[in-house]
């Protein structure tokens, strides 16, 4: 239906956004790849030299490598399991009818609103203080030992924090797509003598499938770089135990000032975000032609 | 539709509904109290829940001791500003993918998804070079641009996704009345289009408010937002539960209260149309 004149106004309105993405995109991205071919630290500046993939195999055979990819899954598939699992039982929750069903909602999405540095903080003092925080307290009123939760297991202690905010997403998302779920296909179900368990595992779960995907694809994209929530409460310590793959290339380029081991991270990190990229933008492309 | 549910199903539902919410609303909640005691209070054990002498002594001291107002400022600044750039830009691309759309659309939307999904690693090094060259380190304007950047494909997808929606037909009508493009976007479709802008202004606002990568990374004092000022709490001398309280509620009751509007928008921006 356009017309020639038409298509030809409608590049020249697409341009400034697709041309300011680009540089934005592409620019950084040649750099980085330039750098982590170089032998590049800001201490020692004007002994840049081309080393080949040096930085990368040194990276790659670096220990704190190895721990922070670990980590990194551990970090990705914890908060998934909890926040999925979680988030269908909630969604299920608060499909049903009860007082207040309004305010609650309000209630469980509001971890997501709060911003990454002050659940951190919040978490890490308030709540999981060993002598002062409430978790502490609650184990001393039950005799038992207060647990040091960010000394002890830092990468656990990150987890729940950050499955905590993304909860809400996983429950919001799977809410919105179960009460699209036909009325009448549940009443038909029931009236043929499907119980909740077999309804729930037959009808609702199927249904659920796409948004369940949905969510999972987009929580991994957030989740590998994970960083506000490392840096308030551990550090990435003690030693290496919650440092993941961002955190590393953090380190690497601001604390130690090595351009190129920390480009080559990037790079390496910039790989495995498109593995799981390439399944969302597959999904999403499908849903754009239906 | 109504549900046949009874009223004792109905109760239980309420007390198990009311006993999740408030869990998962605690640590909140927690931090709203103890916003308002006196820090020998904040750190009592047991802990004090409701009965103590409220006070506001905390809020002020924040505002005096480190200059809260200046981070709040700085934070509107960011987010408002990012927000404002992006759909300078993003507006006229998205109405000609919607309107207009030729065979490669799909690929530039396809596209400019996959910018977002780069892991910001990827490219901190050269952004943080580049800003410390261009003398945008800790500048307000550098940070607008970051995270007008950051956040402009989600803005052209949900723009795309409501346009998308308007009907083609009205435009060809007005087309056929003879009205110019400017009284055609000026008249027909931007009345229709505004509830979609202002749900893509409000999902924004919140992403660039919470937004902990760039505004930690990128600012040192001058520039640092709310979230780069709560940071700064985290050093480990001394106890200042009350006015990390204090803080940590200013900072985020302006998004909360924005984003407990925008529920709905809220899921389809995140999921780029995904799921409606």
């Amino acid at each position: 239906m356009a017309t020639l004149h038409t298509r030809s106004v409608a590049r020249f309105m697409m341009a400034p956004a697709v041309l300011v993405l680009l540089a934005w995109m592409i620019i950084p991205l040649a750099m980085t790849v330039y750098f982590s071919f170089l032998r590049y630290n800001l201490l020692m500046p004007g002994t840049e030299q081309w080393v080949g993939f040096e930085n990368y195999s040194y990276f790659l055979t670096d220990p704190a490598f190895n721990t922070a990819l670990i980590n990194t899954l551990l970090l990705v598939g914890g908060v998934l399991l909890i926040t999925v699992v979680g988030g269908i039982f909630l969604a299920l929750l608060l499909d049903q009818p009860f007082f207040g069903q309004g305010i609650v909602r309000l209630l469980v999405i509001a971890p997501f609103l709060v911003m990454p540095t002050v659940s951190a903080l919040v978490w890490k003092n308030m709540l999981m203080h060993p002598v002062y925080g409430l978790f502490a307290w609650i184990a001393k009123s039950f005799g038992a030992q207060p647990l040091d939760w960010l000394a002890v297991v830092p990468l656990f202690s990150v987890i729940l924090i950050v499955a905590w905010q993304w909860l809400p997403f996983a429950t919001l998302i799977l809410l919105t797509a179960l009460q699209s779920l036909d009325e009448e296909q549940k009443d038909a179900a029931g009236m043929d003598g499907a119980g909740p368990v077999s309804l729930f595992v037959h009808i609702v779960l199927p249904h659920l499938a796409r948004a369940i995907t949905v969510v999972v694809l987009i929580e991994t994209i957030f989740l590998l770089s994970v960083f506000a929530e490392i840096l308030v409460t551990t550090n990435g310590g003690p030693g290496y135990e919650s440092t993941n793959l961002a955190y590393l290339v953090y380190v690497l380029a601001l604390l130690q000032f090595d351009v190129g081991g920390a480009s080559a991270g990037g790079i390496i990190a910039v790989i495995l975000a498109n593995i799981v990229a390439f399944f969302l933008i597959r999904l999403i492309g499908k849903n754009l032609e239906a | 539709m109504a549900r046949r549910v009874s009223a004792r199903q109905k109760l239980l539902f309420t007390v198990i509904g009311w006993a999740i919410g408030l869990f998962l609303f605690f640590p909140i909640l927690w931090t709203l109290l103890t916003s308002f005691k006196t820090e020998g209070v904040a750190i009592a054990s047991p802990p004090v829940f409701l009965f103590f002498d409220w006070t506001l002594e905390n809020y002020w001291e924040v505002q005096a001791r480190s200059d809260y107002l200046r981070h709040f400022l700085n934070s509107v600044t960011i987010s408002f500003g990012s927000t404002l750039v992006g759909l300078l830009l993003a507006i006229p691309a998205a109405w000609a993918m919607a309107f207009a759309p030729s065979p490669r659309t799909k690929d530039v939307l396809m596209w400019m998804l996959s910018t977002k999904m780069l892991p910001a690693v990827g490219v901190l090094v050269p952004i943080y070079l580049l800003f410390r060259d261009w003398n945008l380190l800790d500048t307000r304007i550098g940070l607008v641009m970051a995270l007008t950047l950051i956040n402009l494909p989600i803005i052209v997808w949900m723009l795309y996704t409501y346009f998308k929606e308007i009907p083609g037909d009205i435009l060809e009508a007005a087309r056929m009345d003879g009205a110019s493009l400017g009284k055609e976007i000026f008249y027909v479709l931007a009345p229709m289009a505004v509830p979609g802008i202002a749900s893509t202004i409000l999902l924004n606002i919140i992403l660039a408010w919470n937004e902990a990568f760039w505004t930690l990374n990128l600012t040192a004092a001058d520039a640092a937002p709310l979230t780069a000022f709560i940071a700064s709490y985290s050093s480990p001398e001394g106890l200042f539960w009350a006015k990390l309280s204090a803080a940590s509620t200013l900072a985020i009751a302006p998004i909360l209260i924005l984003g407990w509007f925008s529920q709905r928008q809220l899921v389809r921006g995140l999921t780029f149309g995904a799921v409606k």
